[in-house]
């Protein structure tokens, strides 16, 4: 699905990333975690393409294509999807016509005709259904005046809606309350299939308790500095990451 | 990415064209340039006037004359020659038309380009319009089915012929000839323009509408719009223009005035394209315009305006709230790119009790325009628990670009409750970004914030005219795609 190697990227000539390696196959679901500073988010900007960093060396094979090389609406069209950490607003623009935009532009760049208003508003009844989002939100501005957990559930119905093979979810767990945590979770669950592949960045332990991971990877310092089964997250959550970079 | 909303979409703003550059091939029956009490004469004589419009004409002339070119507002441009201009010019051979098939083939081939085909207007969507091309009203559609209500809708000069009695009413009494050096000078010259009335207790069961083109060139267009809905009455009225392409600067200062006797309602909706010069700021209509309505008691006006074409525009649509419980609206959204220049804006004057008004403007400038919003709001003595509620939201796309504001409030009575919000936002990266992260396009993403931000004023536009506006919302912030 995707590979990552050697990868460096800097923000304002500081260097974030010093040399990532990940590698994730179709039908699996990775847990990256690390302290605060250690790239996590970096990771996933530049994934997604946002041109603030700069990328001094490595490379990123996605489905067998060059991803550096893609601007980034082309990256989203090719199946790559984001859940932001922060979702941005989007004063007057309802959800539905932005989704609707974005998907005809999926289907554009695949050769496909526009999809329906009948086949969409039946897509949106039930993605919506998946992520329990209240109807009304479907219809509102993109994440204007939304709670943080609307704004976050609001993500997962995005990415249900627009059926990535790639889903990177960046921190999707911060400030949401327990239940929240619980649809969030099922909406990934949902959409977890032997063809798509799935990145959970997040800083505890709690979220993978709803959603299994097949591999943990610690993110240190701009490095992968260990991988293990699940079960090293909960180690994490009980010793801290000190253990870890006394190790290195 | 990063730079784009800087560099690259002001440059792709640049390069758009005017898609309604074209000028149409008709004979035109144009008066000799310059302007003197002979050519007003001439005019009036042409038109087959009555002598009291005689008079209000030179007595506008004479008003003019004595007045100065106004120089408050933030715009700089090359003040017209008004000795340069030819004030009358009527495309030939248009006596009268019997019917929509003795129309110039070419004067419909020019409505079909401006995507107003009338058979197809007349068919589907049932809009009556009126369509004023130079200074001659050329065709007005639907005026049987109106008549039959007792609706009048025709052209300005139909209206002095055929309802002399209502023109010389109301005319002048919201906006008299003294009132600026524009609409002073419309008074003296204007040529035609439309005429709607609506009789006691009727709702207009369409929408009304005129097209404005300017046609020949080294020509001003002075068309005058008087709305009269009688006690009870409704009506929504829109107006649309556009002008060719042309080097020199052309004027046009047009006066609208709208009357909501009591309980009446008036929606009067613009989609203002006029030309608005090359890319370096050759060429471009002068757009100075006066509207004004007035509402009697419980009556309602309500104004929605898109503004995206003129090399300058100077434009107050205005309310005289004089009626207790009487309402005034004013929903904008102006567009500048380029050299172009806007000060537009509202005056809501609140003299009846519970007056209530809102001030609803949103303006966009790119390129190196300037774009300003222009209000008053004013509470006089007796006006007791008047109400208003003013946002004014700029938008920046480049750093070369300009918004202001210069919103002014007269308060004299204690009981007011007046409401001002202001914001100024540049277009953001992170929506941007958010947007493309979605698969959609940097313009695309454009188009769709813009649209986003006008978006409470595009709900108060009628159903086609709003697509009409979304498409040019798009068109002027879009850069040429290759």
């Amino acid at each position: 699905m995707i590979k990552i190697e050697n990868l460096h990227a800097s923000i304002n000539g500081k260097e974030i990333l010093k040399g990532l390696d990940l590698e994730v196959k179709a039908g699996e679901v990775h847990a990256i975690m690390g302290p605060n500073g250690a790239g996590k988010s970096t990771l996933a900007a530049v994934l997604a393409g946002r041109e603030d960093y700069e990328i001094t060396a490595g490379s990123v094979t996605f489905l067998g294509k060059d991803l550096l090389d893609l601007p980034t609406e082309d990256r989203a069209r090719e199946g790559l999807f984001l859940a932001f950490q922060y979702p941005v607003e989007i004063p007057g623009v309802s959800n539905v016509n932005f989704l609707r935009t974005a998907l005809n532009e999926k289907r554009a760049y695949h050769n496909q005709e526009p999809i329906s208003a009948k086949d969409f508003m039946a897509l949106v009844r039930e993605k919506s259904a998946l992520v329990e989002l209240d109807a009304k939100l479907a219809s509102r501005a993109v994440n204007e005046g939304f709670s943080g957990g609307e704004k976050k559930r609001n993500e997962i119905f995005q990415m249900a809606m627009l059926d990535p093979k790639l889903a990177v979810l960046d921190e999707t767990d911060s400030g949401l309350d327990i239940d929240a945590l619980r649809i969030v979770s099922q909406g990934v669950n949902a959409l977890k299939s032997p063809e798509n592949a799935s990145i959970v960045i997040t800083h505890y332990q709690r979220l993978l308790d709803y959603i299994i991971p097949d591999v943990v990877h610690v993110l240190y310092d701009g490095k992968i500095v260990k991988s293990g089964p699940k079960e090293l997250a909960l180690e994490l959550e009980e010793r801290g990451y000190d253990w870890i970079k006394e190790s290195l | 990415m990063s730079n784009y909303t800087e560099n690259e979409l002001a440059k792709d703003l640049e390069n758009q064209e005017y898609k309604f550059g074209f000028v149409t091939d008709i004979e035109s029956d144009t008066v000799p340039i310059g302007l003197n009490e002979g050519v007003i004469r001439l005019i009036s004589s042409k038109k087959n006037e009555p002598q009291w419009l005689l008079d209000y004409r030179l007595k506008a002339y004479a008003v003019w004359q004595e007045m100065t070119e106004p120089e408050w507002a933030h715009v700089r441009y090359q003040k017209p020659d008004f000795q340069g201009i030819s004030y009358y010019s009527a495309p030939k051979q248009t006596k009268k038309y019997e019917s929509w098939d003795d129309v110039d083939p070419e004067m419909k081939e020019t409505m079909k380009k401006l995507g107003i085909s009338m058979e197809e207007q007349q068919r589907l969507t049932g809009v009556a319009v009126d369509f004023v091309m130079d200074s001659v009203s050329v065709a007005t559609s639907f005026k049987e089915k109106l008549s039959e209500l007792g609706i009048i809708f025709c052209s300005f000069s139909d209206a002095v012929q055929e309802h002399p009695e209502l023109v010389q009413k109301y005319m002048g009494t919201v906006i008299p000839s003294t009132d600026n050096f524009y609409a002073a000078l419309n008074g003296a010259v204007f040529t035609d323009g439309s005429f709607c009335y609506i009789p006691k207790g009727v709702r207009c069961p369409m929408e009304l509408s005129t097209y404005f083109r300017i046609n020949a060139g080294g020509t001003g267009q002075f068309e005058r719009t008087l709305v009269v809905a009688d006690e009870g009455a409704y009506v929504s009225y829109l107006e649309g223009c556009t002008a060719p392409q042309r080097d020199e600067n052309q004027l046009h200062a047009a006066v609208v005035e709208l009357i909501a006797l009591q309980d009446a309602e008036i929606k009067y909706s613009t989609v203002q394209n006029w030309y608005p010069g090359d890319k370096e700021g050759k060429g471009g209509v002068f757009n100075f315009v006066t509207k004004r309505g007035i509402c009697e008691n419980n009556a309602k006006i309500s104004w929605t305006q898109v503004e995206t074409g003129s090399a300058v525009t100077w434009k107050y649509p205005s309310c005289i709230l004089k009626g207790d419980h009487s309402v005034g609206e004013f929903y904008s959204v102006a567009v500048t790119n380029n050299h172009q220049q806007a000060d537009t804006g509202t005056k809501m004057v609140h003299l009846g009790k519970n007056t209530k008004s809102t001030i609803i403007s949103k303006g966009i400038s790119a390129g190196k325009s300037q774009n300003s919003y222009r209000g008053l709001v004013q509470i006089h003595k007796g006006a007791h628990n008047a109400r208003n509620f003013s946002q004014c939201d700029s938008l920046l796309m480049t750093d070369e670009c300009g918004a202001h504001t210069f919103p002014y409030i007269e308060c004299k009575n204690p009981s007011a409750k007046i409401e001002h919000e202001a914001t100024t936002s540049k277009i953001g990266e992170d929506q941007l970004f958010y947007c493309m992260q979605r698969g959609i396009s940097e313009e695309k993403a454009i188009s769709l914030i813009v649209n986003g931000y006008c978006k409470e004023v595009l709900n108060q536009l009628p159903m086609e005219f709003a697509v009409e506006a979304q498409k040019l919302l798009a068109i002027s912030l879009e850069g040429s795609v290759g």
